[in-house]
């Protein structure tokens, strides 16, 4: 009987193992998790699970993994894989046969530089347990700093505020979240934190984090220093490469892949957060997505793929982010958009829509409360797919329906 | 007995889309189809609490605005992930230019 071992037992693993079976795989399906827990849901780590002290939100519970015959070894990691003998080396010692091998281990958050030793008020917030440790010291009145302006700093000190913590956010750059989001929406972000008492300091540059037993203490450059009683870093993630390296695949910013999400070893696929991957849309540009929706994707495409399918990857990025009761979402890639279009649409929510010089639309992004920007956000995805070349004058008008622009 | 409640003049709705509907304390998505016909299910999205009536129909399908979670309206069928639980349906009628939804 076929047997398929997917190493690495989050959304995109399990999204993965469920796939096969939806399309009818009945061979054997072995999850393996380095984590105790069975696969569960990153959003809400930084959302709902950090301000309510909320168990994991599984993807699945264990009784339908029974019922679909997938067998999730948890607390378990892989150590190594002999892609020559098809075995993976586990870290209770056995060794576990395997026809065809999917790598979905994700990413961790990037360390500080120069950090060592054992560190209790200096974390990063990528699991359920980080979670739990960061929550456990948000109490309020407490003072947290938070390295890194990108979305899980940003969501983390939403919710920290929410909690009654006093928050400063240190960000290197000249402006928080400059990667992917238009000035326009981070400047929105910036002032929503602000007016909820966020101090977000821009362009900083520290030196180092002295942690002693009472609070941890930033020195800047210049020579200043603030306390807090908590820092938690969010400076970016590095994708978990190193098992697939050492077994020689090829690597290129996460384990390359082809547009069939295959690894430059034919049995072994890679999806998610640990994998560059070819994308057609955009020239064939090579990317990595750190995104929910991309982990689902990919899962589904790679267990297609593992079953001989053949089928290239199309969907186009997207992302969402939630921080007090805005919602920001982004789709496409607006990096080689030469003209911008604002639409506003009720009560402050405005969409930006990033064309090309062919006047292609190739990106949206925007912000509003709830879901106010949700269905323009996915008609302009269904927009880009089609590489409309929509008449700007339209897209800026918010009484033009996005469907009829898209059927244009 | 079937307990039919007005939801608004059918005209309010535009073909292949949505509106919510606030009753007593419930709140409910009630769809008008590409070829004409309504239909009503619960308002939430079975993943988490979010109105689908913000969210897209395309066809027969009722795509959520939070992560894109897709429901047949017609049967409440989930789709697939992230959503695996059905929304309950309503039945529905339009009469003198109103539509009504049957609560139980
Ligand atoms: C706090 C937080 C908030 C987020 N919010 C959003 C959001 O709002 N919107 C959005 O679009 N995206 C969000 N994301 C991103 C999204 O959660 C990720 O893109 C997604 O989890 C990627 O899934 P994955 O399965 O590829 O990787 P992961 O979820 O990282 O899962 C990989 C798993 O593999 C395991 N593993 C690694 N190596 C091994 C090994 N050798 N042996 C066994 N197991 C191994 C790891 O322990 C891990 O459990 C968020 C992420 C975080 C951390
Ligand atoms: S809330 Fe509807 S898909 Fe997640």
């Amino acid at each position: 009987m076929l047997h398929i071992v997917i190493i690495g037992a989050g959304e995109c693993g399990a999204r993965a193992a469920f796939a096969l079976r939806e399309k009818g795989f009945d061979g054997q399906i072995t999850l393996v998790g380095a984590e105790e827990h069975l696969p569960y849901e990153r959003p809400p780590l930084s959302k709902e699970a950090l301000l309510h002290g909320l168990e994991p939100k599984l993807v699945s519970d264990a009784a339908r993994y029974a019922d679909a015959g997938i067998a999730v070894l948890t607390g378990l990691s892989v150590e190594s894989i002999d892609p020559a003998g098809k075995t993976v080396q586990l870290s209770n010692g056995d060794s576990l046969p395997y026809d065809r091998l999917l790598l979905t281990m994700g990413a961790r958050p990037r360390p500080f530089p120069g950090l060592s030793g054992t560190i209790h008020r200096i974390r990063t917030l990528r699991t359920h347990d980080d979670t739990v440790a960061i929550r456990a010291g948000l109490q309020p009145g407490k003072h947290l700093a938070i390295i890194g302006g990108g979305f899980i700093g940003l969501e983390l000190a939403a919710t920290a505020r929410k909690l009654g913590a006093q928050v400063t956010l240190l960000e290197g750059l000249p402006r928080i979240l400059s990667r992917g989001v238009p000035d326009e929406i981070a400047g929105v972000v910036a002032a929503r934190h602000q007016a909820e008492g966020v101090e977000i300091l821009c362009g900083v540059k520290i030196q180092s984090l002295e942690e002693s037993r009472d609070e941890v203490k930033v020195h800047f450059e210049d020579g200043r220093t603030m306390a807090a009683d908590l820092i938690v870093v969010g400076i970016g993630a590095i994708p978990n490469v190193e098992l697939a390296r050492d077994a020689g695949l090829t690597i290129d910013n996460g384990i390359a892949v082809d547009e069939h999400l295959q690894t430059s070893v034919p049995d072994i696929f890679a999806a998610g957060d640990c994998c560059s991957f070819p994308l057609a849309h955009y020239d064939g540009r090579r990317l990595r997505l750190e995104a929910w929706r991309n982990a689902q994707d990919q899962g589904a495409l790679a267990a297609a793929n593992l079953l001989g399918a053949g089928e290239a990857m199309s969907a186009l990025p997207w992302f969402w982010s939630d921080q007090y009761d805005l919602t920001l979402q982004i789709a496409g890639l607006a990096d080689g958009a030469t003209q911008t279009i604002r639409r506003d649409t009720a009560d402050g929510a405005f969409i930006l829509f990033h064309l090309d010089a062919g006047g292609r639309l190739i990106a949206a992004s925007g912000i509003g409360t709830g879901n106010a920007i949700a269905r323009d956000i996915r008609l302009a995805e269904m927009m880009i797919a089609a590489g409309v070349r929509p008449d700007p004058v339209a897209l800026a008008a918010a009484q033009t329906k996005l469907k009829s622009l898209l059927a244009a | 007995m079937t307990n039919w409640v007005e939801v608004c003049a059918a005209d309010e709705i535009d073909e292949e889309d949505v509106i919510r509907f606030d009753h007593e304390g419930r709140t409910f998505a009630v769809y008008r189809s590409p070829d004409d016909q309504f239909f009503a299910t619960d308002g939430l999205c079975t993943h988490e609490k979010i109105h689908l009536a913000d969210g897209l129909v395309m066809d027969d399908i009722i795509e959520c605005p939070k992560h894109n979670g897709r429901f047949s309206y017609k049967t409440g069928e989930a789709k697939g992930a992230p959503v695996c639980v059905n929304l309950k349906t309503y039945a529905v009628k339009v009469e003198a230019g109103s539509v009504f939804i049957s609560l139980a």
